[in-house]
């Protein structure tokens, strides 16, 4: 699998220009879909400007008026804020410590040519038949005699552990497809290997390490059964235990509930929309070499 | 190729192979310098240096790797026969008298039998739907980047944001109810999430909800993999629209449609977050929707069993072993050949 084939699917153009306009049932039909499955998040977003009254009297209705109370209560609770800081504390370092963990890894896996190599690319190559969930409850005493209950590090941990054999994966073929000429001519000019390492290669995998990096992100800005059972202490909650716990909470206040939730998914979705053609790229590259 | 090369059949071979078989064949590269560096002797402190390099390099992942993924797996199967509280070391040795438990508990058959439901009905509903989409999208129109982004948002949105959304709008006087009275239907408003000959199938519906645009972005790079030629070729000799997806498009879309296939399995036999979240833990049993992971949850940590626990994982370990290597050996190895012709005429 080379770089090239990580490459965002592109929609195949006639070779004369634009695109064509297909047919109205195509658009139809593809607007049925994209409505549906937009209704659910709009009806989320949308519900957070509603009052309780609104949403008694008709659940399916549009606001009428709009109420910003909801959203401007959520934004002014310093639960909220709290939450988002631990989950971006959360991210941030544990997309570091994938990225880091991952690259200098895949670099040897690549590059190195030693006995252990096939072994050692299996053997996290395994991991991928591990999910988080199988191993959540003897995962769950190793971080408790670390000593690492109710803390942010005993979520990172074993998230960047989690995310390495996705990432090892993805990043070893972008390390291999480095010619070899380049660190010939590096070694040449009397460039280690480990500084070829920092001046070479680092840069060249940059769009390998930004789609691991964000597969790390976001999976780290929606985990939810790890935080479930490492953080018990409502200051270190996440917005995902942020989220179920306001909603238990507030049961009756449904349209605060809907606020609340519906900014909780914004950094989410902002982060995909600035990369959505890596995330996609970068996930059908996978499968597909 | 990650699914692929990470297969235990990949596994099983022997090990030098491994990272060849990461290679794609449409990747000539040259093998790396290190080749040439280990085929020419070098004097012995140089290959020091390299140990030490190395060991650097992967020491961190692999101790991070090891630490949190492997040996909390293994102690699973430690810790899964003992009777423990999860408080000091385990003493309490019973044997196999924790798995005798799991197997003759009823309620433990009963989220086996969801699992299963779950399982082939995920693949009979997401299959052919984003078949479809995928097919839809890959003809040149325009708006078509903008539709693909849009039917993924729900994957990337978190489970406890889709899982609250949907039991608000699901709940017998929410959002779904109202409006099918509004539009004159509320003859169909259902209790869609406690009535237990109905809370299984509206599960299936919000995961298809969630998992379908994740199928319609794999079959895209799949479709889109296939040489126009071939399509052009067949409607030359007069094939129609739908021959020429039925012959050519299927037979070659096929190795994507098995990776999918096995990526959905695996997920479906460990489902968790969305039945957690909108069924909790005691009710998901009575609504019918209990997987075995929230078995294990709720008979493990939270009933504060924790061998019990480590037991029900440990089983639901090795039925996805078993259920993914089962796979592998008579479904995945076809693609050694189709793997063949995928490549020739890309």
């Amino acid at each position: 699998m080379t770089a090239s084939t990580i490459a965002i699917p592109r929609a195949r153009r006639p070779r004369n220009g634009a695109l064509p306009w297909g047919s109205p049932a195509i658009y139809f039909g593809a607007l049925v879909v994209v409505a549906l499955m937009l209704a659910p998040i709009l009806y989320i977003i949308v519900g957070g400007f509603r009052t309780n009254a609104q949403i008694t009297a008709d659940p399916s209705g549009m606001p009428s008026p709009w109420v910003g109370k909801n959203y401007a209560d959520v934004l002014g609770s310093t639960t909220f804020w709290g939450e988002v800081a631990n989950s971006t504390v959360a991210a941030v370092v544990t997309t570091i410590g994938v990225v880091a963990l991952g690259l200098m890894a895949s670099y040897v896996l690549a590059r190195y040519q030693f006995p252990a190599r096939g072994l050692l690319y299996a053997v996290f190559a395994a991991g991928l038949m591990f999910p988080m969930t199988v191993a959540i409850t003897p995962l769950y005493i190793v971080v408790r005699n670390l000593g690492l209950m109710n803390s942010l590090t005993g979520i990172i941990l074993p998230q960047i552990a989690f995310a390495l054999p996705t990432t090892i994966i993805i990043l070893v073929p972008f390390l291999r497809a480095i010619p070899d000429e380049i660190e010939e001519a590096a070694a040449i000019d009397g460039c280690s290997r480990l500084a070829f390492f920092w001046r070479m290669v680092v840069p060249l995998a940059l769009p390998g390490v930004i789609t691991v990096g964000i597969l790390a992100f976001i999976a780290s800005w929606n985990s939810y059964i790890l935080p479930l059972f490492i953080l018990n202490d409502e200051a270190a909650f996440t917005l995902p235990l942020g989220v179920q716990a306001f909603a238990s909470q507030y049961s009756v206040d449904t349209a605060k509930v809907l606020a609340f939730t519906s900014l909780s998914m914004i950094p989410a979705l902002i982060f995909f929309s600035i990369f959505e053609r890596r995330i996609v790229g970068g996930l059908t590259g996978a499968v597909k070499g | 190729m990650s699914v692929r090369t990470s297969s235990p059949a990949a596994l099983r071979r022997a090990p030098a192979d491994d990272v060849r078989a990461g290679d794609d064949v449409s990747s000539p590269a040259p093998r790396r310098a290190g080749d040439a560096a280990a085929s020419t002797p070098r004097p012995v402190r140089r290959d020091w240096r390299k140990i030490v390099e190395i060991a650097v390099l992967v020491g961190p992942a692999l101790v991070v790797f090891l630490g949190f993924v492997i040996f909390p797996v293994v102690m699973a199967g430690y810790y899964g026969f003992f009777r423990w509280k999860g408080y000091g070391p385990p003493t309490d040795f019973i044997g196999l008298q924790n798995y005798a438990t799991i197997f003759q508990d009823p309620t433990f058959h009963e989220a086996l039998w969801h699992n299963l439901v779950i399982v082939v009905m995920s693949l009979v509903l997401q299959g052919p739907l984003a078949l479809l989409l995928a097919l839809l999208l890959n003809r040149p129109m325009r708006g078509q980047s903008a539709i693909r982004v849009l039917i993924f948002v729900p994957y990337v949105i978190a489970e406890v944001v889709v899982g609250t959304g949907w039991s608000l709008m699901l709940q017998t006087d929410g959002a779904l109810n109202g409006l099918l009275e509004k539009i004159g239907l509320g003859a169909l408003a259902q209790d869609w999430l406690s009535n237990p000959d109905l809370a299984i199938w509206t599960l299936l519906g919000i995961i298809t909800w969630k998992y379908v645009g994740f199928a319609v972005i794999l079959f895209l790079a799949g479709l889109q993999g296939i040489p126009q030629e071939l399509t052009e070729a067949a409607q030359i000799d007069g094939a129609s629209y739908w021959q020429i997806q039925r012959r050519i498009t299927l037979p070659l879309l096929g190795p994507t449609l098995r990776i999918w296939a096995f990526l959905s399995i695996i997920g479906s036999l460990q489902l968790f977050d969305l039945v957690y979240i909108i069924w909790g833990q005691y009710i998901s049993s009575t609504a019918g929707t209990s997987t075995m992971a929230t078995y294990m949850v709720a008979n493990g940590r939270n009933a504060g069993n924790y061998g019990y626990g480590n037991a029900v994982a440990v089983v639901l370990f090795l039925i996805s072993l078993v259920v993914a290597l089962v796979y592998q050996r008579f479904v995945l190895r076809r693609d050694t050949a189709g793997a063949l012709t995928e490549r020739s005429e890309r």
